[in-house]
């Protein structure tokens, strides 16, 4: 599976949202509906299937879907 | 005192015996069990292996995924719960000022399943894997929050915490609450879900619950009975829209019932057991009675607390005895735990919806699995089958660990003003 699949599947379950949703530009909050606490728990998902740690500066950069994808591609994570 | 009277104008319900408040009314009235055996976590773990589970709960289909997701069982059954009683009262956010609408819901513990599987996860994975969402879930305020939440509440909020007299408190403290003034409307009543590991456990270790009924779930309830051996831990919500009459009348509501007086006081006797001679449940009767404006000789029927223990049963007895003094012969008391167990913190509200409703249809619910009456219980319990009656004033007991007592003194309500 695709790294931007594994993502996206990460944020349909934690969101529950449509897979459709789940767009490159997509913000997790404005569009997708999560809060300050969807996203520590997104956070915690993204560190346990991705087994990194995501400071809470690094964290807060996360506000689209693409920018939780290059994130992960600039940690090495590549699928 | 205030002169504004109080009245429910809607019911809503999850229960063991029932999902709808007709459904729940119909198995009170023939004695039909909601009492199976314990299939929510694994039962021979236990002792006791009968519980009242609510059945066929669909949060996710109820409430949406993720509202579901983001609430325990406890507050997603008090939401569902309140969902239907506000449906029921024909109130909408349209119709009253949001600000005149409180919400109060009691729960003896709150989300104890969360608590149970976040402490899990602290103790395999450490602290730093805690959920979010495990406080806001946790907590036994969250229902009465959520619950404002859906229905735009914005009037006077908070739980009671009472243990088992939790639900009583909500109803007595909402009862208050329109009577000062403080809203017109109010959203109330309790929620439990303790069928879990710690909480079936701990009921267990303190040998309060039935140990002797495993193989026949549905005979395990049994109030003031000579085989009782302890009560059946059960799960559920009910919560009941109160309102000032005058406001009522004016809407054109449907009305179940008046709630005419509340009473509550506290045994300071002893952390779980009852005081000798329950003095401290008819001191919470006589006060019940004197703010309603009842005599004792008015009462025609008790709901009692009825929980299937040995203590418990003998000294409510002896309480409906000192309150009612000759009365007690001849006032009909029965206990509708036979047939939906404990509740817990929502059981008072169970206890005072289906009260509500004895007194509008004119039938008394029996204490459905009642066969011998046990030593020091001696009043006429409605054994076995409802009984049509046209009762006009009834009380309703509810009696916490922690020596709470409230009881809640309720009439007929014959549309005079």
């Amino acid at each position: 599976m695709s790294l931007e699949n594994r993502i996206a599947e990460i944020i349909v379950s934690r969101l529950n949202v449509k897979p459709e949703e789940v767009t490159d530009t997509a913000s997790l909050k404005d569009d997708l509906g999560a809060d300050s606490l969807d996203m520590v728990d997104l956070m915690m998902d993204l560190e346990d299937t991705f087994n990194l740690k995501i400071s809470d500066e690094e964290g807060n950069t996360l506000q689209t879907v693409g920018s939780v994808v290059s994130f992960l591609k600039t940690k090495g994570i590549e699928a | 005192m205030s002169d504004k009277r109080v009245v429910i104008t809607g019911l809503g319900v999850f229960s063991p015996i029932g999902n709808t408040t007709s459904e729940a009314w119909e198995n009170a009235v023939a004695g039909k069990s909601g009492v199976t055996r314990l299939s929510m976590i694994d039962p021979d773990l236990f002792t006791s292996q009968v519980a009242g589970q609510v059945k066929d709960f669909d949060a996710a289909e109820l409430l949406g995924p993720k509202r579901a997701r983001r609430n325990d069982r406890y507050t997603q059954l008090a939401m569902a719960a309140a969902a239907q009683a506000w449906e029921d009262s024909g109130l909408s956010e349209e119709s009253i000022d949001p600000e005149r609408v409180g919400v109060v819901i009691g729960s003896g513990v709150g989300g104890m399943e969360t608590f149970e599987k976040q402490h899990t996860t602290a103790l395999e994975r450490g602290p730093r894997r805690i959920s979010s969402m495990f406080v806001p879930m946790m907590i036994s305020n969250m229902a009465a929050g959520q619950v404002a939440i859906d229905l735009n509440a914005k009037g006077p909020n908070f739980a009671t915490v009472t243990a088992c007299a939790s639900s009583s408190h909500a109803i007595a403290s909402s009862v208050d609450a329109i009577r000062l003034g403080r809203a017109e409307v109010m959203v109330t009543g309790g929620s439990e879900a303790p069928l879990t590991m710690m909480s079936v456990g701990g009921f267990c270790s303190m040998k309060a619950l039935c140990t002797t009924f495993n193989d026949e779930p549905e005979k395990a309830s049994r109030p003031f009975d000579r085989d009782r051996s302890g009560f059946v831990i059960a799960e559920g919500a009910c919560i009941l829209v109160i309102e000032e009459l005058q406001h009522a009348l004016a809407r054109g509501a449907h009305i179940v019932a008046e709630i005419s007086g509340v009473g509550m006081s506290c045994d300071a006797h002893h952390i779980t057991a009852p005081a000798p001679g329950g003095e401290g449940c008819a001191r919470a009767m006589r006060m019940a009675m004197t703010d309603a404006g009842m005599a004792s000789g008015d009462v025609d029927y008790v709901n009692a607390h009825g929980t299937s223990t040995n203590l418990n049963d003998i000294n409510e007895t002896a309480a409906i005895r000192d309150a009612l003094k000759d009365r007690a012969d001849k006032v009909m008391v029965s206990s509708t735990k036979s047939v939906h167990g404990h509740m817990l913190g929502a059981t008072g509200a169970m206890e005072i919806m289906l009260t509500a409703l004895a007194l509008k249809n004119g039938i008394v619910p029996p204490t459905a699995t009642h066969e011998n009456p046990g030593e020091g219980c001696d009043l006429d319990y409605v054994p076995g089958t409802a009984r049509k009656a046209d009762i006009q004033c009834a009380l309703s007991n509810s009696l916490g660990f922690g020596g709470h007592n409230v009881c809640i003194a309720l009439r007929k309500y014959k549309g005079d003003n």
